[in-house]
């Protein structure tokens, strides 16, 4: 991987200058943003599939689209946008991509499998154009489109069935062609850097990364990779299985511009395995949490306040390089952990030449 | 800027961070179908389940890598590979260490590697088929994140001398690094290992060629590693263990330190290359370094002589004393070794800053494996015990230490709870305690010990002056149970609130939930066996836990109340007449009962234990250390047969010093006497009456409500009987020897002899019973039984013994006591609860009649209560205090 030339290494040159300076920080959640839109079945359907299919293919009505927030980058790309804008105006320097269910194997559940280049291509090309739109306002602060792999409904070394631990419900290959096809579509929508997220079972993340590789060597071109693990529970492991410092060490071949961990937990619980992987990684390391733990409805309560406070210590001491949230974060959460880090110098590498390697 | 260590970080569920300090990695192989039978008949019978205990073991016993191989013509490789590491991936006490996924077809390969989440290492890739292959495998290795065996392999073929070796693992090497970017860490090179004394003079040269080439790899090629399969080396010797052994230990003791760093070793197997037999070394260092021509035939000299005497001609020390000191202590731990222990414990203190920290460190890190191991049921209790001796050495090492660093600074150490642990009042009975003492200390609790018949007020004060964390109460005979239930009530009144914990034979879920923790507002929880002590225990302690688990346990109790009161309706007793009406007939008109052939007591004061090793029952042996099964199939066993068959091994060293030595005295007496069923009793010539119980169940006719008076002809027929009664001991003695293994902090010992004194009077019982059938009694003067149909009592006649199901009052035995004047003819004393001091003893009356059985007496009407007191001479309420476990109603 790293003999491939960036795609476009101007921009790549940015981004790593930028990380050089300071602690970057990507945006909230969009799942928490588009609740306060209350979009009914019909909002989700849009006027493209208002009829039950499109264009390109037969979707019945039978089939509820209501919850499938990827495909609102198609149907309601306006609403998109204005949350992508809402976050950058609180100060984040980097966009996720609205696509974390946007494989194959995750459409499935809403039989639009076929959609999936076409919801990666255009969940970049709405960051891109909301992320050029505000870096022309400001040129000295450039913004960066996160292409969003996410983790799939199904896990490749868990068996789903407990009286049978060989089983499997999705295999390494499978993973690998979805995860292609997504990538080649986050690619041709302009996205910067691409980033496997919201991983609980590393084996997926290995074939995503494996995929990823794949299309950089079909394209005779690369961009950074970033690597987001999930912790789910004080156990300190993955779901399946591994701490994080055997998390890290699955993954490192990638050779990725950042490890780091996101989702599950609030920034209090996160803090201790964001150490380990601070310890060990030769790469950037990076935070997104959720809002704190959810209450007893299943909501996220932490204040804007309290989050920006935490993660303001994990900035001091020197455990970052690049800081956002996940569930339950809002733009207010965004701009007082923006405003918490501004001016926290970032989490030195441990060693450039060992990174150029 | 200077450039950072570039260690090789492998991971399974955990790091494998291959770092100088970890000196050799072992790699596990017995998962390979190419180099274990055993594990590819599994794979070909498609009994996948046990090819999976398989890698256990083998982490179990060290591997830190697992070498997993399916290269067999008449398996599907790929879908064996595919499913066999989907299966260990699910375990997460074999999947915690990285896969070296090993096969010599590329597809294999990559059909693991597509299973791994892990970091792990492809076994091999060479350059056997040019440079392109190579290559392309090297690219797929690295995009797929995972390290690489390189064999030392070209297209001219395998590299056999030292400049080959080092030659083609240069070319490979730079082509790796230098062409892909591969990482040189990620490099394992394996030169080759052939077999030396052969015969043929150009393989003598082979070991040395090894060694060579791993010193010139290591200094020219940075980073990488080195590693081999040494069985090779050696592959001319098979048949002769001890050699091979010793062959590859030198082999090993000169390629570690030219810098082989992995190997394929069977490490448990592997001697010290000092604790070799000089003489043996110096042979196989000849050969294994070629330093004379005729080395081969010196060593095949010599080599007959250590044939089939593996473990004689050198003494059994293991590779794992190469190791650094913190992984020798807790392999140490993990194994039970005690060998070495205060040597290890010393050099480990003098490497901290505080001898506290050789505790909370290393041996905790230690003792927290053996915890999880036994937790998750891969180790069993004697491991454990074993495990908890190693520690104890070492701590007892430490304290003066401690002490002196304690009087300094004021430093102490945290432990998880303190508990007081007892057998209560009246009850002798402390192997199962003192098992669950040394498991709670495994798992850092501070245990205090108060020992055996303690009484309630001695153990409450013992917990308030320790600020004790919670109360363990033990006790094995039924009488043991009221006081349990009576303690409750006193923590009640003294206003304790530390949980308590129930344990012992005879308590139960039931008993627990309706005698003793209704009496008790704080949590009361009965613990089923060793095993459950250390959950229930840190259930209870933690503040997280506690409210959730005592939840349960509460309403699991409350609901046996429930259903205890809904009970009844279901089984009801009949009445004491009409039980009577229905008593086993002993066809008096057709039957003689025999005379004894020596009537009167007979007292054996020194009993020759050679003859009471024979009738041992071993099964139960096995129960006391919570391995079940049957012996002897339980040392064939599956799961548990390795450990049983260690502590079998460990139980008769024992028993061979204890008869050598004469540890023990085995003292018994005997007595047959003259004797007439009246009513329910049974009367002796002397006016001595025997009270016996009767059941009450509702059978169908022609079905008995037994009493044991039945077996004995009555008064009004006219016909002369006889009983026996007997008492024996074979824990005479045992005292010193228990004080030498407290000494010696060896609770191993110590629970293994009190286990042993128990089965030797448990056969002294069974052995006099057969020479009273034969000889004393003489009724059955032709039995002919081996000692498996003896332990099936296949014999007439039963030997049932007071405070059991068929007479369960064990106030009983100050009868059979007075008749025998057992405590001078025997020195067995009777405790206030009536239990037997010393506690490895056996006491019962005999019956002869041929249709005499055990039978359960089970439960009571008020109505034979009040009978029985009347016979006994007691009130109602006496009565039902020493019958309470087989009351059928609630006399409060």
């Amino acid at each position: 991987m790293n003999a491939l030339p960036y795609l476009d290494p101007a921009r790549t040159q940015k981004l790593l200058d930028a990380l050089n300076r300071r602690i970057l920080v990507i945006d909230g959640a969009m799942g928490t943003m588009l609740q306060s839109y209350k979009l009914d079945e019909a909002g989700y359907r849009g006027e493209r599939f208002s009829g039950g299919c499109d264009a390109h293919h037969a979707h019945g009505t039978a089939c509820d689209l209501k919850g499938n927030n990827d495909l609102l980058t198609m149907t309601q790309p306006d609403i998109i946008k204005a949350v992508h804008t809402a976050y950058l105006d609180a100060g984040a320097d980097m966009l996720e991509t609205n696509t974390f269910n946007s494989t194959s194997v995750s459409q499935a559940d809403y039989h639009l499998e076929h959609l999936v280049y076409e919801l990666n291509r255009d969940g970049a090309k709405l960051a891109r154009e909301s992320c050029d739109a505000v870096e022309a306002k400001t040129p000295d602060k450039p913004r960066f489109v996160i292409g969003v792999l996410g983790p799939t409904s199904r896990t490749a070394s868990i068996s789903p069935d407990v009286n049978n631990p060989g089983f499997r419900n999705v295999s390494f290959e499978e993973l690998d062609s979805a995860y292609r096809d997504a990538t080649r579509g986050l690619l041709d929508g302009g996205a910067d850097v691409i980033m496997v997220e919201t991983i609980f079972d590393t084996l997926n993340a290995k074939a995503a990364l494996y995929a990823v590789n794949e299309e950089f060597k079909r394209r005779g071109a690369r961009v950074p990779i970033m690597i987001s693990g999930t912790i789910t529970d004080m156990s300190g492991r993955t779901l399946s299985g591994q701490t994080a410092e055997s998390f890290y060490y699955s993954l490192r071949h990638s050779n990725p511009l950042s490890i780091g961990l996101n989702c599950a937990l609030g920034a209090t619980e996160l803090r201790a395995y964001i150490d380990a992987l601070a310890q060990i990684a030769e790469c950037y390391v990076s935070a997104h949490p959720n809002a704190g733990l959810p209450n007893a409805f299943g909501e996220y309560d932490e204040t804007p306040e309290q989050m920006a406070k935490t993660i303001g210590e994990f900035a001091t001491s020197g455990l970052l390089n690049i800081v956002g949230g996940c569930c339950g974060t809002t733009p207010a959460h965004i701009r007082a952990i923006a405003q918490a880090v501004r001016d926290v110098p970032p989490r030195a590498l441990p060693n450039q030449d060992a990174r150029a390697a | 800027m200077s450039s950072p260590p570039r260690y090789t970080r492998l991971s399974g569920l955990e790091p494998l961070v291959i770092t100088p300090e970890l000196l050799f990695v072992n790699i596990g192989e017995r998962t390979n179908v190419t180099g274990s039978a055993q594990f590819k008949k599994l794979i070909k019978d498609d009994r996948y389940e046990e090819a999976v205990d398989v890698a256990r073991q083998q982490v179990a016993s060290g591997a830190q890598i697992l070498d997993v191989n399916m290269d067999e013509g008449l398996i599907d490789s790929e879908m064996a590979m595919a499913k066999y590491l989907n299966l260990i991936a699910s375990e997460p006490d074999i999947a915690r260490v990285p896969v070296m996924v090993d096969s010599s077809k590329w597809t294999v390969i990559e059909a693991g590697l597509r299973c791994l989440q892990g970091k792990g290492v492809v076994n091999s890739i060479s350059m056997k088929e040019g440079e392109d292959v190579f290559l392309e495998h090297a690219r797929k290795v690295l995009a797929y994140g995972a390290a690489v065996v390189v064999m030392a392999f070209d297209e001219q073929g395998q590299a056999d001398t030292k400049v080959r070796k080092v030659e083609i693992c240069t070319r490979a090497y730079r082509l790796l690094t230098e062409e892909i970017g591969f990482p040189p860490e990620d490099i394992i090179f394996d030169p080759n290992i052939f077999a030396i004394a052969t015969g043929i003079d150009e393989h003598n040269n082979y070991a040395v060629d090894f060694i060579e080439a791993t010193r010139e790899i290591k200094a020219k090629l940075p980073h990488c590693h080195v590693s081999g399969g040494v069985s090779n080396v050696s592959f001319s010797f098979r048949g002769n263990e001890t050699v091979r052994q010793a062959i590859h230990s030198v082999f090993l003791f000169h390629a570690i330190k030219a810098g082989m760093d992995m190997g394929i070793v069977n490490a448990g197997a592997l001697p010290i290359y000092d604790d070799l037999d000089p003489e043996l070394r110096e042979r196989v260092e000849d050969v294994v370094l070629n330093r004379r021509a005729d080395g081969t035939e010196r060593l095949l000299e010599i080599a007959e002589r250590y044939k089939g005497k593996k473990g004689e001609a050198i003494v059994e020390i293991h590779a794992w004393r190469e190791l650094p000191v913190r992984a020798r202590l807790s392999h140490a731990l993990v194994h039970g070794i005690d060998q070495y222990v205060e040597a290890d414990t010393e050099e480990a203190r003098g490497l901290s800053t505080r001898p506290l920290d050789v505790i909370e460190g290393p041996l905790m890190d230690g003792m927290n494996v053996v915890g999880d191991l036994f937790g998750a049921g891969k180790m069993f209790l004697p491991q454990v015990v074993k495990s908890a001796r190693v520690m104890k050495k070492a701590v007892a090492y430490l304290i003066p230490f401690i002490e002196e660093e304690k009087a300094r600074t004021g430093e102490v150490h945290k432990s998880n709870g303190k508990i007081v642990l007892a057998t209560v009042k009246g009850d002798v009975h402390d192997i199962g305690k003192n098992i669950v003492g040394v498991v709670l200390r495994c798992n850092n609790f501070d245990v205090i010990d108060l020992g055996v018949m303690v009484p309630a007020q001695k153990i409450l004060d013992a917990a308030k002056k320790e600020q004790a964390d919670m109360i363990g109460l033990s006790g094995l005979i039924t009488p043991s149970l009221e006081e349990m239930s009576h303690f409750a009530r006193e923590m009640q009144r003294q206003e304790f609130a530390v949980p308590l914990l129930i344990g012992g034979a005879t308590t139960s879920r039931a008993h627990t939930a309706l005698k003793i923790e209704p009496h008790y507002k704080s949590p009361t929880v009965w613990v089923k066996d060793a095993s459950r002590a250390v959950g229930v225990a840190q259930s209870l302690i933690s503040k997280e836990l506690v409210d959730a688990f005592m939840e349960k346990i509460r309403a699991e109790y409350a609901e046996i109340r429930e259903r205890h009161k809904d009970r009844g309706a279901a089984k009801r007793l009949v009445s004491l007449d009409h039980a009577r009406g229905q008593a086993f007939d002993g066809k008096w008109n057709d039957y003689v009962p025999p005379a004894p052939n020596k009537p009167g007591i007979t007292v054996f004061d020194d009993y020759p234990l050679t003859e009471l090793v024979e009738c041992i029952d071993w099964t139960p042996f096995f129960n006391t250390w919570e391995l079940s099964g049957h012996y002897p199939q339980i040392l064939d066993d599956a799961i548990v047969g390795e450990q049983a068959r260690e502590l079998f091994d460990d139980a008769q060293k024992m028993l061979r010093e204890i008869v050598a030595e004469k540890w023990l005295t085995a003292r018994g007496v005997i007595g047959l006497f003259p004797a007439q069923r009246v009513g329910d009793d049974i009367e002796l010539e002397d006016g001595t009456v025997v009270h016996c119980l009767r059941q009450q169940a509702d059978k169908p006719p022609g079905r008995p409500d037994f009493c044991l008076a039945d077996f004995i002809a009555p008064k009004d027929s006219g016909i002369n009987d006889w009983i026996g009664a007997f008492a024996v001991t074979a824990g005479i003695g045992i005292e010193p020897h228990l004080e030498t293994f407290q000494r010696d902090h060896d609770d191993y010992s110590s629970i293994l002899l009190k286990a042993l004194a128990d089965r030797l009077a448990e056969a002294f019982a069974e052995r006099l019973h057969q020479r009273v059938r034969k000889e004393f009694w003489g009724y059955a003067t032709d039995e002919k039984l081996a000692n498996h149909e003896l332990i099936g009592e296949k014999y007439r006649g039963i030997r049932p013994a007071p405070g059991y199901p068929a007479c369960p009052d064990h106030t009983e035995k100050a009868t059979l006591f007075g008749l025998l004047d057992a405590p001078k003819n025997t020195g067995i004393e009777l405790t206030e609860s009536f239990a037997m001091y010393p506690a490895a003893a056996v006491s019962g009356w005999y019956f002869s009649h041929p249709g005499s059985q055990y039978f359960v007496v089970g439960r009571l009407s008020k109505e034979q209560v009040e009978d029985y007191a009347k016979r006994k001479g007691w009130s109602v309420a006496e009565a039902e205090r020493w019958l309470a476990p087989n009351l059928d109603y609630d006399p409060e």
